[in-house]
């Protein structure tokens, strides 16, 4: 019994971290219409960054601080290098394009960090556990991890429904042309948005780079379960890709102590189930 | 320009706002504009005739910066050159379209729609506040929490003629306003369009309409095979029942 709650917590935590990524990944697809591979490369490049930024300030909240603006500025340089000229085109350049991205962040930190699996420390006023009944204690790091992630989801959902920029984000979703219209530049706001979702899944990777080693093939992980969760939970939608992030989370956690020889299909047979019952996913395509 | 009949008409006089000329272009499918010069005086109410597929639209989408000029364009707006600029440079220069097919957003609400392009207006006034909007349309006050794809076909032409004004523009353009609607809600679009026409603003209306044109219009300008064959006021255009069957099919 402990085992499962503890996994269902492990699942929640999990789901959690997924959401950063998933949120940036279906933002730039139901907005920017782009197909982004190289989404899981900002998880990857971020918990690298992460490491190094840990080594030289010691303390892994403060390589976070340090790191989000980088992971925003290198975002809107890639926006601007590569991604603005994939707008137009169709999807297979998008991901011809963004695969090849892939390929250039595995060399480079291949480069600069080279093959071997890295840990990063867990700060010392959150390392050890909370006794949570008799039997089962819980790490610290993970529990604070889970809640400044849902501060964040709780703050990304503010941001879309009660401000001017969310509203402009959702607008731009619906009706590019009309937005540009109405006075609103869209090359800026694209660059806005995959910014965003760049710093999103950069600061996932670095959050979780104290409880999962940091390793060459992270990102492509990440990428792939965020496909799921946006599969699932609907192109573009934020509640869509909260909801299925949970689920996954706590599907795969669970599925690894009851179905432990199916662990990993699990998520992939939950995503053809979705299909099967609603194409769109769970929330349709729009952000509202 | 062979075909064209310009005729002085009184409203000429006006101190011009847009003065559009040697537009030429092509693009795709939509249809191609050839040497097209167009005027809009200060405070005057234009409307835009022809057939489907003569270019109306295409002009519209020109004007807004949706489409090229071509290198010879020339779009100046009060006073100021704008061909070649993006959409929103020409949106906050004051000039707002309503487009064909209206662009509410559907995923933001009534009060959404109306709040997220208010602004001044270029001269810094802001006459159309969200109040006096909801005043000009009682019914998107009664349905301002709604989503916008919630709304009627009325309520959404409604929607995005007050979205426009919200931007405090200096000329307003409306592509198939009463397209689609029913009789009652047409006459109800009018009306609107009159009251902010009385307000002194300038006006550029496409429309099938031409009864209510007649009566709405200080000029009329007639595009064929995207070319300008007639310009003049309503009793210019009354006056040659030909031209009107021959370009207007009517």
């Amino acid at each position: 019994m402990d085992l499962v709650l503890v996994q269902i917590f492990n699942g929640i935590q999990y789901g959690f971290l997924i959401f950063l990524a998933a949120s940036g990944l279906t933002l730039v697809f139901g907005i920017l219409g782009v197909i982004n591979l190289a989404h899981g490369s900002f998880y990857m490049l971020g918990a690298y960054m992460a490491l190094t930024l840990t080594q030289m300030t010691g303390d892994v909240f403060l390589a976070v601080a340090l790191g989000i603006p980088l992971a925003v500025a290198f975002g809107a340089v890639i926006e601007w290098a590569f991604v603005r000229h994939l707008y137009a085109r169709d999807h297979l350049q998008q991901v011809l394009l963004t695969f090849a991205l892939i390929l250039i962040f595995n060399e480079v930190q291949r480069i600069g960090w080279g093959s071997y699996p890295h840990s990063v420390p867990i700060p010392s006023y959150l390392s050890g556990s909370i006794r949570l009944t008799d039997t089962l204690a819980y790490p610290v790091y993970r529990l604070a991890l889970t809640a400044i992630c849902a501060a964040l989801a709780a703050a990304m959902f503010l941001v879309i429904q009660k401000t001017k920029i969310g509203r402009l984000i959702r607008a731009g979703e619906s009706n590019r042309e009309m937005t540009e219209l109405l006075g609103f530049d869209s090359r800026l706001l694209y660059r806005v948005v995959f910014a965003a979702g760049t710093a999103l899944a950069a600061l996932a990777g670095m959050l979780a780079a104290p409880v999962e080693s940091v390793y060459p093939g992270i990102g492509e992980r990440i990428l792939i379960i965020s496909f799921v969760v946006v599969v699932i939970g609907g192109i573009g939608s934020i509640k869509g890709a909260f909801l299925g992030s949970l689920v996954i989370g706590v599907a795969d956690a669970l599925g690894k102590v009851f179905l432990p020889n199916l662990a990993g299909v699990v998520v992939y047979a939950m995503m053809a189930a979705v299909l099967v019952a609603r194409p769109g996913g769970l929330f349709g395509r729009m952000v509202r | 320009m062979s075909l064209a009949l310009v005729a002085d008409a009184p409203a000429a006089a006006a101190r011009s706002l847009l003065e559009a000329t040697a537009i030429a272009t092509c693009h795709g499918r939509t249809p191609c504009l050839r040497d097209v010069a167009f005027r809009v005086g200060e405070g005057e109410t234009v409307s835009l005739l022809g057939r489907n597929g003569m270019g109306k639209t295409t002009l519209l989408r020109t004007l807004t910066g949706l489409l090229s000029g071509g290198p010879t364009a020339s779009i100046r707006f009060a006073g100021r050159e704008l061909s070649g600029a993006r959409p929103a440079v020409i949106s906050r220069a004051g000039i707002a379209l309503v487009p064909e097919g209206r662009g509410i957003f559907p995923n933001l609400t009534v009060l959404e729609n109306l709040t997220l392009p208010a602004r001044r207006g270029p001269n810094g006034k802001a006459e159309w506040t969200l109040a006096r909007v909801l005043d000009l349309f009682p019914r998107l006050a009664e349905r301002r929490d709604n989503w916008g794809d919630q709304l009627s076909g009325g309520e959404q032409q409604m929607l995005s003629i007050g979205r426009a004004l919200m931007t405090n523009p200096e000329l307003l353009m409306l592509d198939e306003a009463t397209e689609g609607l029913a009789p009652k809600v047409r006459d109800e679009i009018w009306a609107t369009i009159r009251a902010v026409a009385a307000t002194g603003m300038s006006i550029v209306v496409v429309d099938k309409n031409l009864e209510d044109l007649f009566d709405l219009a200080d000029r009329h300008v007639v595009l064929a095979k995207g070319e300008i064959v007639f310009e003049g006021t309503t009793e210019d255009l009354k006056a040659d029942p030909d031209l009107v069957h021959r370009w207007l099919g009517v």
